[in-house]
C-alpha cells in the first residue's frame, strides 16, 4: 500500500486553505476597481456585482432546493 | 472520392467483428476503429457523398458541412477515450453496444436525408439500452425498460414527423425546418427528448447513473449531443429554445443540490449543460451558434471526465452515494486531481475548457439584450459550479473521511482520464485550433480582464456561499432519498394508470358478472322454465275464481295445473280453452 495523502487530516492545513480561499476573494474584490469593462447590461458595469450575483445565486439556490426538498422528498424505496 | 466507407460504417462493422477476437489483439482492434475512423474524417471533402437510391428518395450516408465535421470529430475523439477507459471490461456485450452506439451517432451527423437519420437514430436508442442492462441489477432492467420506453415514444414522434415531412416536401433531404405545421412540432419533440429538454428530460436522471461505469460514458456524450447537433441543423433561431433552454439550465441544478446518487447529480449537471447549448440554438446569431457547438464539444470532454473519474470510484469501492463516500483523496489522488480538472472545466473557470465555450452564449445573449436570460444563465452558471464543480468532488474525495481504502483505477482508465483531462486544459488555453473548426468565423476573445476577473468572482463567492452554508448546518443534508420528478407521471403515473384501469374494467367485469351472469341469466333461465305455467295460472285462476273456487280447493287446481304443465300431460279442457281464447283474439283483432 503506497503512502496515504493526509493534508487535510491536520486542522493547520485546512486553515491555511480557508485563508488562502478568503484572501482570493479579497483580491478578486480589489481587483474589480483596475478592470476596464465593456458593459451590455448597466449594473454589469457596477463594481463586485458579480461577486454580489454569485453569492446571492447560490444562497439562493440553496434555499429554494430546501423548500423544492419538502415537496419531492421520498423514501429511497418509493418506485419499489 | 478517396474514402472508401462512411465513419458510422466503420464502427458498426467493426462492432461485429469484437466477439471474434480475444485478447490484446481485441484491445488493438477497438482502439484502431476511431483513429481510422479520424483519419476518414481528417480527409472527407465538404458536399454530400455516400448516397444511394432507395425508393425513389435520396439516401445520402456523408453530409460533410463545417457543422457536421465538428461533431464527427469530438465523437471519434471521445469514443476513442470511452474504448480505451473500458478496455479491461470483459464483457463483449457491452464493447459492441458501446461501437454500435458510437457508429448510430455519426451516422446521425453525416446523416443528409431523414431516412437514414431515423434508421441511426434507433440504433442510438437501442445500443444505448443494452449499455445499461448490461448492469445486470435488478434496477438497471428496470431503468432500461423505461429508458427504451421513453426513446422508443420520442422516435415515434420523430417518425411520424418525418412521414408528414417527406409528403409535404416530396423529398426525404432535410436541412433547415424551423417551426411551422403539425410534422415540424412532431420532429421537434423527437429531437427535444433526446435533447433532454424538460419536461421530457426524466429519462436521463433516471437511466444513466443506472448505466455500466463504462457504459455512462458513452451515454454522456453521444444521446443528447447528436440531439444538439440535430437541433442545430434543423431549428435554429427557434424562439422556443431559448426559454426552453434557460428553463433547463435552471430547474435541474435544484435536484442536483438535493441529489445523493454522485452519478445522478452529473444526470442533473447534464442536462443544465445542454440547457445552455439549447438556448444558443435559440438564439441562433452567428456567436451564439458557435458557442452551442464549441459549447457541445468541450461538454462531452469534461462530462465524460467526470463520469469517468466518479465511475472509477463506484468501480474501485462498488459506491456512489455521497452518503456514503468521503476521504478518497487519500487513496485515489490522481482520479480526484481528474475529477476536480472535470468540475473546474463545467464551471467555466478561466483556464478550463468550458470558460472559452460558455461564454460565448452568455455574450449572445447579452448582445440580444436578453436581459431575464442573461441572468438566469449567470444564475446556472453560478449553480453548476456549486454542484457540480464543488459538490461532486467534495463529497467523493474530501468531507469527512468514510473509512474506505481503495486504490487507483487501472492504468488504461488513468490513461482515458488523463487523455480527457489533457483536452480540457489545452482546449482552454490554445482555444484556437477549436475556434477554426467551428461552423462561423470566430471573433471572439474570451480572455478580457472583466471576464476573467466578473467570471471568478461570480464562482469564487458561489464557493463562499457553500462554505459558509455547510460551516453553518444550513446546507442540506445528503439523505437516502427518491427525488420526485417528472418521470413520476410514468412510473407512478402508470400505476395510477394501471390501478384505475383495474378498478374501471374489473369494476364493470364484476358488476356485468352479477348482472348478466348471475342475475339476468338466472332470471331468463327461471322465466323460460315458468313461463307457460305462469301463463297458465295467470288465464286459469280468475277463471276458477270467478266459478267460486277458493281457498284449499283453488290450491289444489293450481298445483295440479303446475304439474301437469311441467310435465306436459295438460287435460284437453285447458288446451281446448286455449284454443279458445286463440280464436277470440285472431277475430278481435282481424
Amino acid at each position: 500500500m503506497k503512502k496515504e495523502l493526509k493534508i487535510f487530516d491536520k486542522p493547520k492545513n485546512v486553515k491555511r486553505f480557508l485563508g488562502f480561499f478568503y484572501a482570493s476573494l479579497l483580491v478578486l474584490l480589489v481587483l474589480d476597481f483596475f478592470i476596464h469593462k465593456h458593459a451590455e447590461f448597466p449594473w454589469e458595469g457596477a463594481i463586485n456585482f458579480f461577486a454580489v450575483y454569485g453569492f446571492l445565486s447560490c444562497v439562493l439556490l440553496i434555499f429554494i432546493a430546501k423548500i423544492l426538498r419538502i415537496f419531492v422528498k421520498r423514501d429511497e424505496d418509493y418506485y419499489d | 472520392m478517396t474514402n472508401f466507407m462512411p465513419p458510422a460504417a466503420i464502427f458498426i462493422i467493426g462492432a461485429l467483428f469484437v466477439p471474434l477476437i480475444k485478447g490484446k489483439l481485441k484491445s488493438a482492434f477497438m482502439l484502431l476503429l476511431p483513429v481510422i475512423a479520424f483519419a476518414t474524417l481528417v480527409k472527407m471533402p465538404e458536399g454530400n457523398y455516400w448516397t444511394l437510391n432507395f425508393l425513389d428518395y435520396n439516401i445520402i450516408f456523408g453530409r460533410v458541412d463545417r457543422l457536421s465535421m465538428v461533431f464527427g470529430y469530438i465523437f471519434t475523439i471521445i469514443s476513442f477515450i470511452g474504448i480505451l477507459f473500458a478496455l479491461k471490461v470483459e464483457d463483449d456485450l457491452q464493447h459492441v453496444s458501446a461501437l454500435l452506439y458510437a457508429g448510430g451517432a455519426l451516422g446521425v451527423t453525416f446523416a443528409g436525408d431523414f431516412i437514414s437519420l431515423y434508421i441511426f437514430w434507433e440504433l442510438l436508442a437501442i445500443s444505448s439500452t443494452f449499455l445499461i442492462l448490461a448492469r445486470r441489477t435488478k434496477q438497471s432492467q428496470a431503468a432500461a425498460f423505461r429508458y427504451i420506453l421513453v426513446h422508443v415514444f420520442g422516435g415515434l414522434c420523430l417518425l411520424a414527423g418525418i412521414v408528414i415531412y417527406i409528403q409535404n416536401s416530396g423529398t426525404a433531404e432535410f436541412s433547415y425546418i424551423g417551426l411551422s405545421g403539425t410534422g415540424s412540432y412532431l420532429i421537434f419533440i423527437g429531437i427535444a427528448l433526446n435533447a433532454a429538454i424538460p419536461p421530457l428530460h426524466p429519462w436521463l436522471q433516471d437511466a444513466y447513473p443506472e448505466a455500466t461505469v463504462t457504459g455512462a460514458v458513452f451515454m454522456s456524450a453521444l444521446t443528447t449531443k447528436s440531439a444538439v447537433y440535430l437541433m442545430v441543423r434543423t431549428f435554429p433561431g427557434t424562439e422556443l429554445l431559448i426559454w426552453l433552454g434557460a428553463i433547463m439550465t435552471a430547474i435541474p441544478i435544484f435536484y442536483a443540490v438535493l441529489e445523493n446518487d454522485i452519478r445522478r447529480v452529473l444526470s442533473y449537471s447534464l442536462i443544465n449543460q445542454v440547457g445552455f447549448m439549447m438556448c444558443g440554438i435559440g438564439i441562433g446569431t452567428q456567436l451564439a451558434i458557435n458557442g452551442t457547438v464549441s459549447h457541445a464539444f468541450c461538454h462531452i470532454l469534461y462530462k465524460a471526465l467526470l463520469f469517468m473519474s466518479t465511475g472509477s470510484v463506484l468501480y474501485m469501492t462498488g459506491k456512489i452515494r455521497c452518503t456514503d463516500l468521503g476521504g478518497l483523496y487519500k487513496t485515489m489522488p490522481l482520479t480526484c486531481l481528474f475529477c476536480m480538472i472535470g468540475a473546474a472545466s463545467i464551471s467555466a473557470f478561466p483556464l478550463f475548457s468550458g470558460f472559452v465555450s460558455k461564454s460565448m452564449i452568455i455574450s449572445a445573449a447579452a448582445y440580444g439584450k436578453m436581459t431575464i436570460i442573461w441572468l438566469i444563465l449567470q444564475f446556472a452558471s453560478a449553480g453548476v459550479f456549486h454542484h457540480a464543480g464543488i459538490k461532486v468532488p467534495f463529497f467523493t474525495f474530501f468531507s469527512e473521511d468514510s473509512g474506505i481504502r481503495t486504490k487507483e483505477p487501472p492504468l488504461n482508465m488513468l490513461l482515458a482520464m488523463g487523455i480527457a483531462a489533457f483536452f480540457c486544459i489545452a482546449i482552454a488555453v490554445f482555444p484556437a485550433p477549436l475556434y477554426n473548426i467551428l461552423p462561423y468565423p470566430v471573433d471572439y476573445v474570451p480572455y478580457t480582464g472583466a471576464h476573467v476577473v466578473g467570471q471568478l468572482q461570480l464562482l469564487m463567492f458561489g464557493a463562499l456561499a457553500f462554505c459558509l452554508l455547510i460551516l453553518s448546518g444550513y446546507y442540506p443534508a445528503e439523505l437516502r432519498a427518491v427525488n420526485l420528478d417528472t418521470d413520476w407521471f410514468y412510473r407512478k403515473g402508470g400505476r395510477l394508470f394501471y390501478y384505475i384501469m383495474d378498478k374501471i374494467l374489473n369494476g364493470l367485469n364484476s358488476v356485468s358478472e352479477k348482472v348478466f351472469v348471475g342475475g339476468l341469466a338466472g332470471y331468463l333461465g327461471r322465466i323460460s322454465r315458468d313461463g307457460p305455467v305462469r301463463a297458465a295460472l295467470l288465464a286459469m285462476v280468475p277463471a276458477w275464481v270467478i266459478s267460486g273456487k277458493a281457498g284449499e280447493k283453488l290450491d289444489q287446481k293450481k298445483t295440479f295445473l303446475r304439474m301437469a304443465i311441467e310435465t306436459g300431460t295438460s287435460p284437453v279442457g285447458i288446451n281446448a280453452a286455449w284454443a279458445t281464447i286463440f280464436l277470440v283474439l285472431v277475430y278481435l283483432l282481424v
